[in-house]
């Protein structure tokens, strides 16, 4: 599985065979792993991201599911907002805390969510993009194998192939096809509910830009 | 003093390897742009980057195209192994009067990096850009780097673009001198999700770009199938699409190609067909120029783009012998009349074998 080679276009492959200093039929990758010391212990799966979640049976499962879930997920934003005084009453900072648990928990067991803070659910299909081992937020790379397998992790779906399913059953499916913007670090593990429920609620303060929400 | 000669195309006329100013409606000083956009067949190939530090392994390495593309796609660490870095690949190959492509993927970089590395590679005078996400560390041989991707391809268009068209930073500081670019992308029409491929096109346009490079193409009625969509959606008014091409080595390598390398897709004929040749590699250079004369004809095609990886000596071979060019002969570097007047001074000194003193050399110069 290490023996996995260049996929955009614009690199290089090796049509003529292998890197330099590589017999015939063996990458530098290959190598370099076959080289490493041989202990008892080797690791599972070949990125961090895969080993976080072993499986993703429930992940799965909302993806076929998308379109009830735009819909419950559309409610639950309406009923947050609405309880928008009351969270400027207790205080946006001093309720992060709690629902930014229960968030992790619900997101975490039915997305595998990864808190990156700017939840874009909604427009890839219900499959969480954060859990492609290159983070993409804007559609699959070019190394999506043939069965449709991520180009890292030969034994997980594409994370990207799935959004695409999960969006065709979506009302609102085509914001697929809005170019999203690069991920904002400095919002890791915050609470994505309350600041979209805040957004929405100063939006509504002033109609002119209602386009926040 | 320099004998006249018929000037090249996109030639300044006050030196062969000075950059050009960009036409009204072009985005660079290029030449790709403005064959591309002249309408012309372009024809651009890839630069085997070298681990070494010696400049001339890049000259060399870039000479054997002269004359027969209209870019040179400087790789950034290609699956990711480490070799000479775009950036160094680029500086380069500008001095010399080349057209670099600059790729840049976003496995290495973070936004702050990469925004930095354009506004140099622009002020060099690169004036083509592609941007790639990058394949993962886990390819290369060092699989223990850590993975960056701060930008996706798409994100790093979008940048690129509001820094050469608004003069900002993804940040909103504002740049005294944007850079003039022509941006690029990389497409793969032959990995599913098929149906998603042609919008994901569309989503590159939509981020700002102007030209797209694609996969290699093994199998043609795939391709003509998603170039109808793409045709569809209207996109071919909006993007120039260069079709990537490249030889087999032998029937062996295709195999290992396909089962090993995720995203290249290589139907069974092809490989019954090498199997079948005598001459393997004559066979994949000879199905290499097959490719290129069906892919020609698909309306939307604007190029090719040869990846001829450790076969870079076909190129020419392969450019020639498809006809793509028709005849028109693409820039090629030239000796400056100075160079000239060194060189053979050079000459006459090491070959004829008189010693000349100052002192009659002033004499004979009256």
């Amino acid at each position: 599985m290490t023996e996995i080679k260049p996929i955009e276009p614009g690199s290089t492959t090796p049509l003529n065979g292998t890197p330099p200093s590589a017999p015939a039929g063996m990458t530098q990758a290959a190598m370099v792993k076959k080289a490493a010391p041989k202990t008892a212990y080797k690791p599972a799966d070949v990125s961090p991201q895969r080993r976080v979640q072993r499986s993703y049976t429930v992940r799965l499962w909302a993806i076929r599911h998308s379109r009830l879930l735009e819909w419950f997920y559309a409610r639950f934003a309406d009923v947050f907002l609405m309880l928008h005084p009351l969270w400027n009453g207790i205080g946006y900072a001093r309720v992060e805390a709690p629902v930014k648990f229960v968030e992790k928990r619900v997101k975490g067991i039915m997305f595998d969510c990864r808190m990156c803070g700017q939840c874009i659910l909604s427009s890839t299909g219900m499959s969480c993009p954060m859990n492609c081992p290159k983070q993409l937020r804007n559609g699959p790379c070019g190394g999506v194998r043939a069965n449709g397998n991520c180009e890292v992790e030969p034994d997980m779906p594409c994370v990207w192939v799935k959004a695409w399913e999960g969006s065709r059953n979506m009302v609102k499916g085509d914001a697929i096809l809005n170019v999203q913007k690069p991920v904002d670090q400095s919002l890791r593990e915050t609470s994505a509910w309350l600041r979209v429920t805040a957004q929405a609620a100063a939006a509504r303060k002033t109609p002119s830009d209602g386009a926040s929400a | 003093m320099s004998a006249a000669r018929p000037p090249q195309q996109d030639e300044n006329p006050s030196g062969i390897d000075l950059p050009l100013d960009p036409l009204p409606g072009h985005t660079s000083p290029g030449r790709l742009e403005r064959v591309l956009r002249r309408g012309e067949f372009a024809v651009t190939t890839e630069l085997n980057p070298p681990d070494s530090a010696d400049p001339e392994d890049v000259y060399n390495r870039a000479q054997i195209f002269d004359g027969w593309v209209d870019g040179i796609n400087a790789v950034d660490a290609s699956g990711a192994n480490c070799h000479m870095s775009s950036v160094g690949i680029c500086a380069l190959l500008t001095r010399m009067g080349y057209a670099p492509i600059m790729q840049i993927a976003c496995r290495d970089k973070n936004r702050i990096a990469i925004q930095g590395d354009v506004l140099g590679a622009a002020a060099m005078g690169v004036a083509n850009i592609l941007c790639l996400t990058g394949d993962g560390v886990q390819a290369g041989d060092q699989p223990g780097a850590k993975p960056v991707f701060d930008l996706d391809s798409m994100s790093l268009l979008e940048t690129i673009r509001i820094m050469r068209d608004n003069g900002k930073f993804l940040s909103g500081r504002k740049l005294t001198t944007p850079p003039q670019l022509f941006l690029g992308g990389a497409i793969n029409p032959f990995a599913p999700p098929h149906d998603f491929r042609p919008h994901r096109l569309g989503k590159k346009i939509a981020a700002g770009a102007q030209f797209v490079q694609s996969q290699y193409c093994f199998d043609v009625p795939m391709f003509r199938t998603y170039m109808q969509r793409v045709r569809d959606l209207g996109y071919t008014e909006k993007v120039f699409i260069m079709c990537g091409v490249g030889p087999l080595a032998s029937a062996k390598t295709a195999k290992w190609i396909r089962s090993n390398v995720p995203g290249i897709h290589i139907p069974d004929a092809i490989i019954k067909r090498l199997e079948g040749a005598q001459d393997q590699k004559k066979e994949g250079k000879q199905i290499c120029i097959d490719i290129i004369k069906e892919v020609k004809e698909i309306p939307g095609v604007s190029g090719i783009h040869v990846m001829a990886y450790r076969q870079e000596e076909y190129v020419a071979e392969i450019v020639d012998e498809s006809g793509v060019l028709k005849g028109r002969r693409p820039w090629h570097r030239e000796a400056r009349a100075d160079d000239k007047i060194v060189a053979d001074r050079l000459d006459q000194i090491l070959h004829d074998g008189i010693t000349e003193t100052q002192v009659d050399m002033v004499k004979s110069a009256h």
